[in-house]
């Protein structure tokens, strides 16, 4: 069974160096953790303190101004089934734990992206941190931070945003990159600085590109919601994982077609962005 | 190498200067300041621009010609730092552009070299107004001013009206101008221009010329303007560098380039514009003057043909097909006889000419014929005509190609993509009811 010939202890220098981290960063850990915990509460407050019909008026709404009435009807016709399944305070915590972990992944990552496109060598970084970030399976995320955060939603935020940051920075830098070469020369030649091009040109020009990142950010947010659930980031995860583990098929069924409905609710809406300020530069 | 200095001190001087891309570029450099060929040195990199040196008159258009690949666009963006040079230097006024960066940079393409861009660089996303005033923004220059400026800029360039459209809103041409105004409006007294023409449709390329001629004479400016085709480089240059593989082979006015070709590079490039196989009907042709609708009727052609003192009438249908020639006379008879129907009286369908056939195949036509003759597109379409005179001009050393056109002709613009705005400077008298709708 053990290897005779040589065996190299990786996954022992990680558990030493993780120690290490826990021993000496504690005390910044401890910041994340409330910073994180204090950003998702408010937010779950705000999306579960009012009744459930204000909350669907609101992202009806937001559907409409956004997409059109057909998504709005949509909207209102999925989330009161929800309701109905008894999952609408499930749903929200979900919610807002996707948020959260979207809007920190987006703040990372798309800054990362415009370095990336600007220096081949933070290029040379980035892109396999984020391959190495992207194919590490979701779970091994799940032991470091545990082990330093706890049980809890922050652990499943945590674990969201690592997972979540390679679109970000990869969409990113391939819109600032594929923005036409020559427009951006005219903004130099006409004495525009590098930071006033990146505004003014390469980030509006990129912007529908970056929006399909930002897209993808949220759509595999809410895929880690489900493994979130498993260290008690509670939420339809957490539902899903008791559904498993007691073998209960309709709570199941009604947490996993909450999950269906989140997706393509979240979906719609950010693609919907990306598409409208296409529609601006054409 | 060439040390013509005026009385007027040069609005910019290039001195030896050098672009290698590659890795070892300073090595490329020394190697070839000894004498190695661009070949020999290619294993350190590609010499892309080896050891140019010409000064720039103001007020000059200053025309740089060669194949593709030459290093036409690497030498005019070295001019205003876009590409930092391996070697030499290039003076703007008196300031070394190779010497400076940065901010200090960024003030002289703000103040002294503007650009416009072959495939225009529009901002996709601002109005041809924001884009006219671009320069002055960055310029740091006021809202209310900056607008009050790109405006009158675009009306300059024949834009009026425009201004709150998107770029791709334009056609091409219209595209171009933008681009012109949004140099202009930065007011520096340099404008580059790589090959700021090439992606224009040839009457609408001719029309620009003319336009930026006339600007010139109006402005004054000093103009670097690249491109590879002949035609232009003799019409708008005041003096033509020709490039090959990176070198400049010779300098001098159209004139000189013409009758003393420095190389048999150059001289193969200009044995082609006096022989009459190069220059083709696409090149010469003019403005259609006398088009008529089949539609339209025999007293329409005639009061056509009467408006523009023609004696014959070329006929097209909806598309623009060109469809045969009427005279005068035999529309006359038609009218006499009450007829109406041109269809009856259409001679020399088939006498039309493709844009691509070459001038010397059109003189035997051409003798024969007392019409100018008509060209066409791929498609069918009449898109120009040929002259008798305008062949024997074209014969002459310089090419007429775009001289011909200079005189501004009343009547129909068939051929022209933006008919429906041309601007005050190639304006028309507008035309009688009669004749081709178009
Ligand atoms: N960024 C670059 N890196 C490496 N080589 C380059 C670069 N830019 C240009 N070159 C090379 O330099 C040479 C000159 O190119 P340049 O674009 O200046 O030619 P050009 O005369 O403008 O040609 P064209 O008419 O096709 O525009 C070419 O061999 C080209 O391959
Ligand atoms: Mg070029």
């Amino acid at each position: 069974m053990a290897n005779d010939l040589f065996r190299i202890p990786v996954g022992k220098w990680a558990e030493s160096a993780l120690d290490w981290v826990i021993d000496n960063l504690g005390v910044f850990f401890d910041g994340v953790k409330a910073f994180f915990a204090q950003f998702y509460e408010g937010l779950d407050w705000v999306l579960t303190a009012p009744p459930f019909w204000a909350v669907i008026v609101v992202l009806a709404a937001l559907a409409f101004w956004l997409k059109g009435w057909k998504l709005a009807l949509g909207s209102i016709v999925g989330f009161l089934l929800i309701y109905g399944m008894n999952q609408w305070e499930n749903a929200m915590h979900s919610l807002a734990l996707v948020l959260v972990a979207s809007v920190v992944a987006v703040i990372i990552s798309v800054p990362l992206g415009i370095a990336a496109a600007k220096s081949g060598a933070v290029s040379g970084v980035v892109k396999p941190v984020m391959d190495f970030l992207q194919t590490m399976p979701a779970f091994v995320y799940l032991i470091p931070v545990l082990l330093l955060l706890g049980i809890g939603p922050v652990p499943g935020i945590v674990a969201t945003i690592i997972f979540a940051l390679a679109p970000g920075a990869r969409f990113t830098e391939l819109g600032i990159r594929s923005v036409d070469s020559e427009v951006v020369e005219a903004g130099q030649a006409f004495g525009a600085s590098p930071m006033r091009i990146l505004r003014q040109i390469q980030i509006p020009l990129a912007m529908p590109t970056i929006m399909a990142g930002i897209n993808q950010i949220i759509m595999l947010s809410l895929s880690m919601v489900v493994i979130a659930g498993m260290v008690g980031a509670g939420g339809l995860g957490g539902a899903v994982y008791a559904a498993l583990t007691g073998l209960n098929t309709p709570l199941g069924v009604e947490s996993g077609l909450s999950v269906v409905i989140l997706a393509i609710f979240l979906d719609r809406v950010t693609a919907s962005l990306s598409r409208s300020k296409q529609h601006v530069a054409a | 190498m060439n040390s013509i200095t005026g009385p007027p001190s040069p609005a910019l001087r290039v001195t030896n200067a050098f672009k290698v891309f590659g890795r070892k570029p300073q090595e490329a450099v020394r190697a070839l300041k000894d004498g190695k060929s661009r070949k020999d040195v290619a294993p350190m990199g590609t010499a892309a621009v080896i050891d140019a040196s010409f000064e720039v008159k103001p007020g000059e258009i200053f025309v740089v010609m060669g194949l593709s690949g030459s290093g036409k666009s690497t030498l005019i963006r070295m001019l205003n730092g876009l590409l930092p040079m391996t070697s030499g230097s290039v003076h703007v006024g008196d300031t070394d552009i190779s010497k400076i960066s940065g901010k200090r940079l960024r003030q002289v393409r703000q103040k002294s070299v503007s650009m416009v861009f072959q495939h225009f660089a529009l901002l996709p996303h601002r109005t041809v107004l924001e884009n006219a005033a671009y320069a002055l923004e960055i310029q740091g220059v006021g809202k209310k001013k900056r607008t009050e400026q790109a405006t009158k800029m675009l009306e300059t360039v024949g834009l009026t009206g425009w201004g709150d459209k998107y770029p791709g809103q334009l056609s091409g041409g219209m595209q171009q101008r933008v681009g012109l105004a949004r140099a202009l409006c930065s007011e520096t007294d340099i404008l580059l221009m790589d090959e700021a023409f090439s992606a224009l449709d040839p009457l609408i390329r001719r029309d620009m010329q003319e336009q930026l001629a006339s600007l010139q004479a109006d402005l004054g400016k000093t103009i670097i303007f690249i491109t590879h085709d002949l035609n232009e480089a003799m019409f708008l240059g005041d003096r033509i560098a020709v490039m090959r593989d990176g070198e400049i082979v010779q300098i001098g006015t159209p004139d000189e380039i013409l009758t003393n070709p420095a190389t048999e590079y150059v001289a193969s490039f200009v044995r082609d514009v006096d022989r009459t196989r190069v220059l083709t009907a696409g090149s010469v042709m003019e403005n259609p003057r006398a088009v008529v609708s089949i539609s339209g009727g025999a007293r329409a052609a005639l009061l056509t043909m009467r408006q523009q003192q023609t004696s014959g009438a070329f006929v097209i249908d909806r598309h623009r097909n060109f469809r045969g020639i009427v005279t005068d006379r035999e529309v006359m008879a038609l009218v006499d006889g009450a007829g109406s129907d041109l269809t009856e009286i259409l001679t020399r369908a088939d006498d039309a000419v493709s844009t691509e056939t070459a001038l010397n195949d059109l003189f035997g036509r051409s003798v024969e014929s007392n019409t100018p003759l008509p060209v066409v597109d791929e498609k069918g379409r009449l898109v120009g005509a040929v002259a008798r005179a305008t062949l024997l001009a074209a014969l002459g050393n310089v090419p007429s190609s775009t001289d011909a056109i200079q005189i501004v002709v009343p009547g129909q613009t068939a051929g022209s993509d933006d008919g429906s705005q041309r601007p005050e400077i190639f304006t028309q008298e507008p035309s009688g009811e009669a004749g081709g709708t178009l």
